[in-house]
């Protein structure tokens, strides 16, 4: 029922005013100290591990002018990334909205597959479409045409953007199934010509939506570290991660790491507060299906969404499926070792999403509660947080402690726990705003609470947007190199395997690695999502 | 769930169980310590006259002992490079190696009393004699090459490789380095992180060469029986490139970190290095080489920077590097 309904309920934000008013309307009857705990040890933890590695370093260095070269190409490459996904995500979401063909569910499943495809493998992919030796450039030479360069400051935006328009098309086509169908037929019983109903009903959607959209994918540009190191072409498109690393390994001054740490976080804080005013929208999971069928116009606007899904589809899916055919057979042939570390690296990704799961449903349900919005800045913090600073902190702050090695393996599973965290409030907010208002009053009156409540109201009524979230907590960890190198351990995991094997020469056994990676990661998201679906 | 978190358990728990040999912890770059590289022959050749159990941590050596300091658990230290041994050594946790290094079969002089090189290599920039079949003959062709040669290197300040061609560079060109990069910029293809980024776009197609080492053709004869792949050697001389072990000053076991490294330069390590590290041995007479070292084409000059050298020609050399890129 409450699912049904939110199909009509304004999930993006803004568009009609009542989202942030509805939770609030009601009493709370107790509030719950689990959610404001977990947003303040999130801060401390991302806050106090810059502070651990600065006063390792007896304090910030200053920042040479390669450093502001590196803090401004972040930010060009960052909002150019971010504009170019929303706007080509739009004809494509439309499309995607308004036409039913056979197959549309599993495309838009699929064409989500970039965002959880393990950078590495992204890289591979797009090398082997746009490189120098790639398909494209093969068909231009033949065809006696110039060649185009993939290395350089638009090898990185390609990658940014092939990252991140499945992640705008999502968010958008949310936004287009969340205006009523009613209004549709309305307009069409009234006579409007596309030209009406784009003004009318869709622009103003867009125009509540893109920014939001634009902020998302800015957010996620901003921390950018391993497209820009292969894909960069050179010092010029050196990141503000990537300086991290360099002030890491090449002068091992901690000081300067923690200081554009700190930079890396300003920047991120000041587009939050832009966050303030533009809400970023609504879940990627919460309500897919569709209730209607869509009124769209025909002749010549059918044919060019046809054209805008399938440039979509060949842009995102094509990379991929090169890679996959380079690598796939000789996955059999792999070494015993491949195999143990990719069974260690599933079982680390199963740990962290659960990890991740629980994290931010606290934080979700805390939200819905109508709890201030700090606590929901708290849960996007890790999104603008560098893993290396983090990583490096913790490594100091508890090496007192414990044997580096012995805390690897558990250090990473939580790093990638809370990595996914700001991705899976997003799925999980909206959702648990609903639940609190067509549910919070009647279990209140019941007095449900506590374990009773979370099994008999919560978990299945957030089945959906929690088996999307854990999917993508799952994936995201799986392919994460993280900072299991700086802690050092025996127990190598996946993606360490395949820096190992490429470290010895032996790139064919690395590409199959590499797309054994990718797979596991896809079947983790579809078995947790698929989990969500069915609960 | 549950079953996740026990199966955690065991995979976590696995390496506390006890052990009543005594432990040397050795320090080891990544690739050391992986089944592919020689660390599994060096365990277990020390383990079967030692009476003990080397343990290797791998990890990003350098960062990880300076942050640890006196405190680290590291009895040795193994895979350090040439290039930075003045960083490691100023910080005072190496104990001097006490071997007689007046006849290593590396091509310099080596005098370090801390630092023992157990194998060595130079920088070359490797290609594939089907894609490119007018390498350059040297340096300075390289330059004048047209800018459609593509090379990949790496960036000097995350690969130890990408360091190690911001020096080849400055012993080759002196004064005139930030002209030679200005040349060599347009025909960088792209900069990696590290090598195997590079080394991966090379064996993909592509570039045409990448900065690698002279030692990189000897795994594809040897592994794959590709004769095809080669380090152009360039008269102006090649930069040479060393791993190296020291002990630490504060290991609790001293004994057997002596051992370990009276260990390093007997035949019996040196002659497993070839073709498990694809790199030179430190200590073998040239006689005992596998065929494959052997034939490799050597460079007619080594050419190398004292660490002192090094050290402070680091940053301005890597000024003129970034200078020549934001051109």
């Amino acid at each position: 029922m409450a699912r049904h309904r939110s199909q009509n309920r304004p999930a993006t934000g803004g568009t009609h005013g009542c989202r942030r008013t509805h939770s609030r309307a009601y009493p709370m009857t107790y509030r719950e100290p689990a959610g404001a705990i977990i947003a303040t040890l999130l801060a401390t933890l991302i806050l106090g591990t810059l502070a651990a590695v600065a006063w390792q370093a007896r304090g910030l260095s200053g920042l040479g002018p390669w450093d502001w070269q590196a803090v401004r190409f972040t930010l060009w490459q960052a909002f150019v990334s971010a504009a170019l996904s929303a706007l080509l995500a739009i004809p494509v979401a439309r499309a995607l909205a308004r036409r039913r063909f056979r197959g549309r569910a599993a495309l838009v499943t699929l064409l989500g597959a970039p965002f959880i495809l393990p950078v590495i493998v992204a890289i591979m992919g797009l090398i082997s479409v746009f490189g120098r030796n790639g398909t494209i450039n093969e068909g231009l030479r033949l065809l006696g045409l110039p060649e185009i360069g993939i290395y350089g400051w638009q090898g990185v935006i390609l990658a940014h953007v092939f990252f991140n328009l499945p992640l705008s098309v999502r968010l958008i086509l949310q936004g287009w199934q969340a205006i009523p169908a009613e209004r549709f037929r309305l307009a069409e019983s009234l006579g409007f010509t596309p030209r009406d109903s784009l003004r009318h009903l869709e622009l103003p959607m867009l125009r509540a939506v893109l920014p939001g959209v634009w902020l998302a994918v800015f957010l996620v540009c901003l921390t950018s570290f391993a497209v820009a190191l292969t894909l960069g072409g050179g010092p010029s498109a050196t990141t503000v991660e990537l300086a991290i690393y360099q002030a890491f390994r090449f002068d091992f001054d901690l000081g300067r790491a923690a200081m554009l740490g700190l930079v890396q976080i300003a920047l991120s804080l000041g587009a939050m507060t832009l966050a303030f005013r533009i809400t970023i929208p609504a879940a990627f999971g919460a309500g897919m299906q569709e209730t209607h069928t869509p009124h769209a116009p025909r002749g010549w606007r059918r044919g060019a969404d046809m054209l805008a899904i399938l440039l979509a589809a060949v842009f995102l899916l094509w990379p991929i499926l090169s890679v996959t055919a380079n690598g796939l057979p000789r996955i059999p042939a792999l070494p015993l070792e491949v195999w143990s570390a990719a069974a260690r690296s599933i079982v680390m990704a199963i740990c962290s999403a659960f990890l991740a799961l629980t994290l931010s449903l606290i934080l979700a349900l805390e939200v819905a509660r109508g709890n201030s919005r700090w606590i929901e800045s708290a849960g996007m913090l890790p999104i603008v947080a560098s893993p290396l600073v983090l990583g490096t902190g913790l490594f100091i702050l508890l090496r007192g402690w414990f044997a580096p090695q012995t805390l690897a393996l558990p250090v990473t599973v939580a790093i990638n726990a809370i990595m996914a965290l700001p991705f899976g409030l997003r799925a999980l907010i909206p959702a648990a705003r609903i639940l609190q208002a067509d549910y919070g009053r009647l279990a209140a009156s019941l007095d449900m609470r506590g374990a009773a409540r979370l099994r008999y109201l919560t978990l299945p009524r957030l089945a959906r947007p929690l088996g999307f979230a854990g999917g993508l907590a799952a994936a995201l960890a799986m392919g994460d190199l993280g900072v299991i190198t700086l802690f050092a351990q025996e127990q190598p995991t996946l993606p360490l395997k395949l820096y190992q094997l490429m470290n010895s020469y032996r790139m064919e056994d690395a590409a199959a690695c590499a797309i054994l990676l990718m797979l596991i990661s896809f079947a983790l998201f579809w078995i947790f999502d698929r989990g969500g679906r069915l609960a | 769930m549950k079953y996740a978190l026990t199966a955690a358990t065991l995979l976590l728990a696995a390496p506390a169980f006890a052990q009543d040999k005594p432990v040397l912890t050795v320090y080891a770059g990544d690739y050391i310590a992986s089944e592919w590289g020689p660390g599994p022959k060096i365990e277990q050749g020390f383990e079967a006259f030692c009476d003990c159990d080397l343990k290797f941590v791998t990890g990003d050596i350098l960062p990880r002992i300076l942050m640890e300091g006196d405190g680290t658990e590291a009895d040795i230290v193994f895979g350090l490079n040439t290039d930075v041994t003045a960083r490691a050594r100023a910080s005072g946790l190496f104990a001097p190696h006490g071997q007689d290094t007046s006849d290593l079969s590396v091509p310099v002089e080596w005098n370090d009393d801390i630092f023992l090189p157990y194998n060595w290599g130079e920088t070359a920039f490797v290609y594939d004699e089907t894609r490119l079949e007018n390498p350059p003959a040297s340096f300075d062709e390289l330059l004048n090459a047209p800018d459609d040669l593509k090379i990949v290197i790496q960036d000097p300040r995350s690969g130890i490789s990408g360091l190690a061609l911001l020096l080849w560079v400055k012993s080759v060109y002196g004064e005139d380095a930030p002209e030679a990069w200005a040349k060599l910029a347009p025909k960088v293809l792209t900069v990696t992180k590290g090598w195997s980024e590079s080394y991966g776009m090379f064996t993909d197609g592509e570039a045409d060469m990448v900065m690698s080492y002279t030692t990189s053709p000897a795994y594809h004869i040897e592994a794959e029986d590709d004769r095809t792949k080669h380090a152009a050697i360039f008269p102006e001389g090649h930069y040479l490139m060393a791993e190296l072990a020291a002990q630490v000053a504060s290991t609790d076991q001293p004994e057997l970190a002596q051992q370990f490294m009276d260990w390093i330069l007997t035949p019996e390590f040196q002659s497993t290095i070839p073709l498990a590290n694809w790199s030179m041995p430190a200590k073998l007479p040239m006689e005992e080489w596998p065929q494959v070292m052997r034939d490799l084409p050597r460079p007619e000059k080594t050419l190398f920077y004292s660490e002192d050298e090094a050290e402070a020609l680091r940053k301005p050399a890597l000024e003129e590097w970034l200078q020549a890129f934001s051109r």
